[in-house]
């Protein structure tokens, strides 16, 4: 048995989970791996695989220091197999099994739903490299870069995860699917990423702080939810992954926060307090106010579609099987079988949006979309206390969760950002003072301009308040003229 | 009440559209227009209200539109095609409901199949989204069955794992016997919730090709004028299906040709057909009488008839079938059917007639044929003598006698599932007897002839005749109405089993089966605890 927090570093593959004894496993991982490295060359960021990054990597999976920062090439990062260590005596937290010993192996019965869970999680992390490839380019300082490059080797790490967890566990079939990982591409029309919000196009960079915030904080849940489960490997994976998420969330919420900084700055510095002088404000090269609201009512939207369908037999199977709990299953005080009790879902009914009742277990999506709102708008207070502090009289709101939804109990119907029901017609002549417009757009990809000067911002980010790793502000975090 | 009878102005769930000589027939379930409440129907899923759109459909595709070779089944929702029976409808319906839904759904994916055969409209399932359970069903009705390849896009059969029942509308038999799916194959393709997608699927005979989203739309047109182009279908105007003229009373079911007459107390219905009055002289006319012609008409009063009584007459145990008319005039309407034979409409006429004998034989109630003086069974008529379980003829009335006539027609046009026409089944393994029937068409048979060439059960006199009639309509009805439809089913249908008698019997038997026992439908069954998300509690044991 190997110690599960030492991670080898000695093989191709570092890992804690003692790939060097387990020749089945590893063969099928090494098979894999040039596939990969294809797959990273052609869909990860463009243009910058030769250049050293200031990345940080994994060295340990314990709570002391399990990252270090050095200089390295993309392709040669070491992504790894890493598992948070096990919890000796761990019992399924919830579902009709629990109390009884964590699985170690797949139980036959859960096999094939286990590994739809797998797959559709494993989809999204290469999905959203693919999706921000070109973001590099129009990267606004070499700090942001650098950031935009350890969320995607990091996203890269996520599909190591759950490819191994493939390998390991779900025979000729998960490898399979490990191979299919790899061959579907974002956006691509015959070969699509499973959810839709995967194959939008990020095309700048508020978008991707904007999903990074939103979409990202879906993944959060997610793995909150997975790292409940009774299948002990994948308990332990989402676990270490969630140490990651979290500098993702950080990276969207921090970039976010410094575009409104530079908005109020620059709107003070002109004399302006009206944040809907929108035509001043851009002139001033800077982003207005009402049209980050708009990307927040967009990314926000699409994200809550991720959570499927409210009332969801999946959801209630995966739940009552011990495979996916709620987000913080161990922080709830209930009985954990949810097989009588009932929780509100909002639904659409006549032309109303109305709140039911209906039997807990089967509103399981809805309850972690319910934990998702209240997490992301957690997030906006930051955001919100600096557009107090500055004076400007403005703040950012989340929409409706029936606003410009395309799956669950909304999606035939249109509504304004407060929820109120909107005719075909007071849609499309409203929707875009909600949603960003083609202008709006035109006007946010003019303003990517790249800037490659260490300690150099665009004009539309005000800089971060710390370097990362604490490395001064004129650091240079990605190495392209050596 | 259910209505069987719509029509594309009021559809609610399906769409047509035409393009020459393809026809696009898109499912687009509306959730809130459920036959009854207490479900949505999810994600194309079904009830009898969808299928009884379809069946409409399918019908008037043949009448109607005679210059339709092609029929492209597909989905209007995106990434489903269809999910099958709704599974909510199922855990509540009635145990009869669900069997006469499955028959009925059973009946329209053979009448698809009849039109693919038959009559030169061949169906295209393209099926882009995923296709599960009776959604599966459904496609593998069609000639060819075309999947997109978008790496999620899947067919399935998961009855077994998600609900503990069996696909119930020939599934099982499709795969082994239509699509030729070896048997380990169709063993894993049935067990397995989430089916087969891309290359497995048409490496096993799921389905006939993958095609990618980038070349979807021209492929699925290309392979629909492919087909149309093997088409041997040739009509130019159709004939347009007019609405029933139908009256509902407490106790009677009155169309122009068709009499229903209830006697709830003694648990029978007679059924009495008018014979036709004035037929057309030639096929021109016949065109031009189009839904009044009258084995048309005939037709379809019966069968929305025999519809009305399965659904909404569950206990009326015995169905007696009586007719009225001059006979002449019905061998000279088979006359028109058999020398007119080829024409696109007189073929469709005789195919409708073929599907609703079809139809009486799968009665789940005893038949009886009473052939009295003044009737007129003859030719196809006479087919609803050989349907009965038993036929009783008046022998007597010297210058009112009863008659029976035979046509070409019960010997060829009118084959039951199991492939052979009424009489060949009656008289299995008496060849000689079939031939020596063969040397009477055309001939007035009165009842003793009748009777000793094995034509009907028996011929009694005007002494015996409201007496043993009574008693038998007695007697049947005091049996069990279960074991009456076992023994019926069983015997009604001798010699060969054909695709469509392994469906309709080993199939729906054994889903039948399984719908009654607490597996499937008691408290702690798969049915009841579907969608809970609390794992159904199996009685382990093996019957």
């Amino acid at each position: 048995m190997p110690d599960s927090t030492v991670i080898d570093y000695d093989g191709l593959i570092p890992n804690n989970v003692g790939l060097n004894e387990d020749l089945r496993v590893r063969k099928a991982l090494e098979t894999w791996h040039p596939g990969y490295i294809d797959w990273w060359k052609s869909m990860g960021p463009e243009g910058f695989q030769d250049f050293p990054v200031f990345l940080r990597t994994a060295i340990g999976v314990g709570s002391d220091g399990w990252a270090k920062y050095g200089f390295v090439k993309m392709p040669d990062y070491r992504w790894g197999i890493l598992l948070a260590p096990a919890v000796e005596g761990r019992t399924i937290p919830f579902g009709a099994h629990k109390g009884e010993p964590a699985w170690q192996e797949v139980p036959g019965e859960y096999r094939a739903m286990l590994r739809r869970l797998l797959v559709i999680q494993g989809d999204t992390e290469p999905a959203s490299v693919e999706q921000q490839r070109h973001l590099g380019s129009t990267a606004p300082s070499l700090y942001d870069m650098r950031n935009l490059f350890q969320v995607n080797v990091e996203e890269g790490r996520h599909l190591w995860a759950m490819v191994y967890l493939l390998q390991k566990y779900f025979g000729r079939d998960g490898r399979e699917e490990a191979d299919d990982l790899l061959r579907r591409r974002s956006g691509h029309q015959d070969t699509p990423r499973m959810l839709g919000a995967f194959n939008e196009n990020t095309p700048d960079w508020l978008s991707f702080f904007m999903f990074t915030f939103f979409t990202d904080r879906d993944g959060k849940m997610q793995l909150g939810a997975l790292a409940q489960s009774g299948f002990d490997p994948l308990s332990r994976t989402c676990r270490f992954m969630l140490t990651e998420e979290a500098h993702h969330m950080f990276v969207g919420e921090s970039g976010i926060t410094r575009v409104i900084q530079r908005t109020v700055e620059a709107m003070k510095a002109a004399g302006i307090d009206d944040p809907y002088e929108i035509e001043r404000i851009r002139a001033l090269g800077v982003i207005d106010l009402p049209t980050l609201q708009k990307k927040a009512n967009l990314h926000f939207s699409l994200t809550l579609d991720l959570f499927g369908n409210e009332i969801s037999t999946n959801a209630a199977n995966a739940f009552n099987s011990g495979l996916k709990g709620r987000y913080r299953e161990d922080k709830i005080e209930d009985d954990h079988q949810l097989t009588s009790s009932f929780y509100p879902v909002l639904r659409q009914r006549d032309g109303a949006i109305i709140n039911e009742d209906v039997p807990e277990l089967s509103a399981l999506n809805m309850r972690l979309r319910d934990d998702y709102v209240v997490d992301a708008n957690d997030g906006l207070t930051r955001w919100n206390r600096l557009l107090k502090t500055s004076g400007v009289n403005f703040q950012i709101t989340l929409p409706h969760v029936a606003f410009n939804r395309r799956i669950g109990e909304f999606n035939a119907i249109h509504t304004d950002t407060q929820g109120n029901i909107l005719t075909n017609e007071a849609w499309e002549a409203t929707k875009e003072t909600m949603l960003p417009s083609t202008a709006d757009n035109e006007f946010i990809i003019s303003l990517m301009q790249p800037v490659r000067e260490p300690g150099q911002y665009a004009g539309w980010i005000a800089p971060p308040r710390y370097g990362i790793d604490n490395m001064p502000g004129d650091f240079e975090y990605v190495r392209m003229t050596s | 009440m259910i209505d069987f009878q719509t029509d594309p102005t009021r559809y609610r769930h399906w769409k047509l559209a035409f393009d020459g000589p393809i026809a696009t027939l898109t499912m687009d379930v509306d959730p809130a227009g459920g036959l009854m409440d207490g479900y949505e129907l999810k994600l194309n899923s079904y009830d009898l209200g969808v299928d009884i759109e379809l069946a409409d459909a399918v019908q008037r595709l043949r009448f109607e539109h005679p210059e339709v070779k092609t029929v492209v089944l597909r989905s209007g929702k995106d990434g489903i095609f269809c999910a099958g029976a709704n599974i909510r409808m199922l855990g509540q319906a009635s145990h009869g409901h669900k069997v006469n839904f499955c028959k009925f759904t059973n009946e329209t994916r053979f009448s698809i199949e009849d039109a693919s055969d038959n009559s030169g409209q061949r169906y295209l399932a393209a099926v882009a989204g995923s296709a599960a359970g009776g959604g599966y069903e459904l496609a593998v009705t069609a000639d060819y069955i075309m999947l997109i390849d978008d790496r999620r896009s899947s067919v399935s059969l998961p009855e077994l794992p998600l609900l503990a029942v069996l696909p119930g509308t020939g599934g099982l038999t499709r795969l082994t016997d239509k699509r030729r799916v070896r048997r380990d194959r169709a063993d894993i393709f049935c067990t397995t919730e989430e089916g087969v997608r891309g290359g497995r699927a048409v490496a096993w005979r799921l389905v006939d090709e993958v095609v990618p989203p980038s070349a979807w739309e021209a492929t699925v047109t290309a392979r629909a004028l492919e087909l149309a182009e093997r088409s041997d279908r040739d009509g130019v105007r159709g004939v347009s299906l007019t609405p029933l003229n139908r009256e509902i009373t407490d106790d009677a079911v009155r169309y122009p040709l068709v009499q229903v007459a209830l006697n709830r107390a003694g648990r029978c219905a007679t059924i009495t057909i008018q014979g036709p009055a004035d037929l057309p002289g030639d096929l021109r006319g016949v065109h031009d009488s189009g839904a009044a012609f009258w084995p048309l008409a005939m037709a379809r009063e019966l069968d929305d008839a025999l519809l009305h009584l399965r659904l909404n007459e569950p206990t009326i145990g015995i169905l007696v079938f009586r007719s009225a008319g001059d006979p002449e005039q019905v061998m000279a309407a088979d006359s028109l059917l058999e020398q007119y034979q080829n024409d696109w409409l007189v073929r469709e006429i005789r195919l409708l007639l073929k599907r609703v004998f079809k139809r009486v034989d799968m009665m789940a109630r005893s038949l009886i044929t009473l052939i009295g003086p003044g009737s007129c069974f003859a030719g196809s008529l006479a087919e609803l003598v050989f349907a009965a379980d038993r036929s009783i003829m008046f022998a007597g009335g010297s210058n009112n006698a009863a008659t029976l006539h035979l046509s070409a027609l019960n010997f060829s046009a009118y084959p039951m599932g199991n492939g052979l026409s009424r009489l060949a089944n009656r008289f299995y393994g008496e060849p000689e007897t079939l031939d020596t029937a063969a040397g009477l068409i055309g001939d007035t048979l009165d009842a003793d002839t009748a009777e000793a060439n094995g034509l009907v059960t028996f011929a009694y006199d005007e002494i015996d005749w409201d007496d043993e009639v009574r008693l038998i309509l007695e007697e049947r009805a005091s049996f069990s109405p279960d074991a009456l439809t076992g023994l019926e089913a069983n015997l009604r249908f001798a010699g060969p089993e054909t695709m469509e008698t392994r469906i309709f019997g080993r199939l729906t038997a054994w889903q039948n089966w399984i719908f009654q026992r607490p597996n499937a439908v008691g408290e702690t069954g798969s049915l009841k605890r579907y969608g809970s998300g609390i794992r159904p509690d199996f009685n382990t044991e093996r019957v």
